[in-house]
């Protein structure tokens, strides 16, 4: 029951290690960033899992509220909001650099790439 | 409330306003005089705060008037003052100097974003290094470093893009890292702010958690300093971003990960986790000395200057991270010194580098024969840093390496083999500036190599030569490093 209750905690490393291996592994620039984005996702399940209190609601005060509401933690999903837009920049420019490397190179395969560079 | 009180927040608030006005002046030069106006600004402030925190006190600033757990505060100690000098004094210096040096490399049409880059650049670093929060040192890690992979991809070279790619992906990885092992300490304690978390760990019974925290962190932060042999990204990125660029992330930007190293390590997890000196040292020092000697020895093969001077910084990474490893007051004085020393001496060499790139077009060590006649005052420059970089005395390099010598001792037997380690690895730093001083004074140009117009023009002459002379002035009279650096160290270890 236990393992079952740390589900969350389990996709958290699995797609880590997902992220990691694709980043570590690929050499086509645009898979690479794939990967680091599934890597930078998992920390942002990480977060999400934490801030769920049991029978907490959205942290958000209704007109009604009843006096013993509970709340689910706003912190970490404002800490999260925060990582997500740094992930997309991240992305934005890794593809923004992959098509200035298409242009001067006409391949995105790091190896190709890096077979060129020797020639030069 | 005095405009005195305010500094701290304006140490990152000007920073961050004049970016969006630098983008948006479009007329030729604007730009760079915008951003040399923030930056000077900003040197001036923090310079104003270290006279403040040299006596001892510390600086606590609530960002809006939020109290400190609640709210973000600025927590600037003698050690982020020094930092915080080391930031802006470096960005300024290379801002200054590299008017003519960027006008050469950095097209007129993308100037005012590279700017905008440059000044969040400097406001990143900065703010990392004054804030007392864990996450806000991620979002400033995370501004500093997106706008560093901007500054990189400037360069005229295409292997600048491949370089810049190779950063993105493996500075991404270690801020993310950074950002597990906050999201274990918040689940831990349930706090963010550094001084909270180093009271609130102490009541923590199941540790696991902080311990896998410690381990991200740890690691996630080396990767950003580039301690060997996380250093990968690191010889290309300096080697083919603009000169300019080179001399301020080569002075400041690999320190400031390195701070964040102490400052968790040492603030939080040091008085919380059984024996974590000794975990760190385990880490540390075996990276640490692989770096003295691997950094040194691919450094003495290298043909290009660039990365010559890329790889000794390698290898004084390795210095600063054995002082961390010592986890005694001498040993993270030396380290904290020699932070700052070595962006004293590499940020002169770069500048040295970047003159000789002007006239001669190139960096190949294998080019650049007759130098020494042709570029007096800049090879002078250059030497003068290279002898800072073995640690002659009189030079800032002595200073630092004797207090690193001071901590190894203080080790017992092992000490002695490190002090054999620092002292073999500075012979090494000797063959290296050597192979150059060799080719640019004693060998003769290629009877075909095109003349060189002679020295380097004053503007960028007479900001090489203010940094060369100041780091003479800290060989000599090292009041202010020194004493911050103590105090720093002090504090960290809780010895005061």
């Amino acid at each position: 029951m236990q393992l079952l209750g740390l589900y969350n905690y389990f996709v958290f490393a699995t797609l880590l290690m997902v992220g990691l291996y694709c980043v570590l592994a690929r050499t086509n620039i645009i898979k690479s960033l794939i990967g680091l984005s599934i890597f930078q996702s998992a920390v942002f399940l990480l977060y999400i899992s934490m801030d769920k209190v049991d029978g907490g609601t959205a942290p958000i005060i209704p007109s009604d509220a009843p006096p013993d509401i509970i709340y689910a933690n706003p912190l970490p999903q404002v800490l999260i909001l925060t990582a997500i837009v740094v992930g997309i920049s991240t992305t934005a420019l890794g593809l923004a650099v992959a098509v200035r490397i298409r242009e001067a190179y006409g391949t995105i395969e790091e190896d190709k790439i890096q077979e060129m560079d020797r020639e030069q | 409330m005095t405009l005195y009180d305010q500094l701290p927040a304006l140490l990152i608030a000007v920073p961050l306003f004049t970016a969006p006005i630098a983008y948006l002046l479009r007329a030729h030069g604007l730009p760079w005089a915008a951003a040399t106006a923030a930056v000077v600004m900003t040197f001036i402030i923090s310079c104003s705060i270290a006279a403040t925190v040299i006596g001892g006190e510390t600086i606590v600033y609530e960002m809006g008037g939020w109290p400190a757990p609640y709210g973000i505060v600025l927590h600037i100690d003698a050690l982020s003052a020094l930092l915080a000098m080391l930031v802006t004094g470096s960005s300024a210096a290379a801002l200054i100097f590299g008017a003519k040096s960027l006008a050469d490399e950095v097209g007129e049409e993308i100037a005012p974003s590279f700017f905008a880059a440059w000044i969040l650049c400097t406001a990143g670093l900065t703010g990392m290094v004054v804030t007392g929060d864990a996450f806000n040192i991620f979002v400033f890690m995370e501004i500093s470093s997106l706008s560093t992979y901007i500054l990189v991809s400037a360069g005229p070279d295409r292997r600048a893009l491949v370089a810049t790619y190779r950063y993105i992906v493996m500075g991404t990885i270690g801020a993310t890292f950074y950002l597990i092992g906050v999201g274990f300490l918040y689940m831990s304690t349930g706090t963010l702010n550094t001084m909270d978390l180093a009271a609130r760990l102490g009541d923590v019974t199941e540790l696991r958690p902080v311990l896998v925290a410690a381990g991200f962190i740890t690691v996630g932060l080396a990767l950003k300093a580039a301690i060997f042999p996380l250093h990968s990204w690191m010889p290309n990125a300096y080697t083919f971003a603009p000169n300019v660029v080179t001399v301020f992330i080569a002075a400041a930007s690999a320190k400031v990960s390195l701070y964040v190293m102490m400052r968790i390590d040492y603030a939080i997890f040091y008085k919380n986790i059984p024996n974590h000196e000794l975990q760190l040292a385990l880490l540390l020092a075996p990276m640490a000395i692989l770096a003295l000697f691997a950094g040194s020895m691919l450094a003495i093969y290298e043909r290009n200057l660039k990365r010559l001077l890329a790889y000794s910084s390698v290898a004084q990474v390795g210095y600063i991270a054995l002082g961390i490893a010592m986890s005694s007051v001498a040993g993270l004085t030396g380290a904290i010194v020699h932070m700052f020393n070595h962006g004293v001496i590499k940020g002169g060499m770069f500048m040295a580098v970047a003159c000789l790139a002007l006239r001669y077009r190139s960096v190949n060590i294998a080019n650049l024969a007759g130098a020494g006649r042709a570029m007096p005052w800049t090879m002078a420059a250059f030497v003068i840093g290279g002898l800072g970089l073995i640690g002659v005395p009189l030079t800032p390099g002595f200073i630092s390496k004797w207090y690193l010598v001071l901590g190894a001792l203080e080790q017992g037997g092992f000490g002695a083999f490190l002090v054999m380690v620092i002292l073999a690895s500075s012979l090494l730093a000797v063959i290296y500036v050597w192979k150059v001083i060799e080719v640019a004074y004693f060998k003769e140009p290629r009877a075909n190599a095109a003349p060189i117009e002679g020295e380097a023009p004053l503007v960028m002459l007479i900001p090489t030569w203010i940094v060369v002379l100041t780091g003479i002035w800290l060989g000599i009279n090292s009041y202010v490093p020194v004493t911050l650096a103590t105090l720093g160290a002090e504090t960290l270890l809780g010895a005061r």
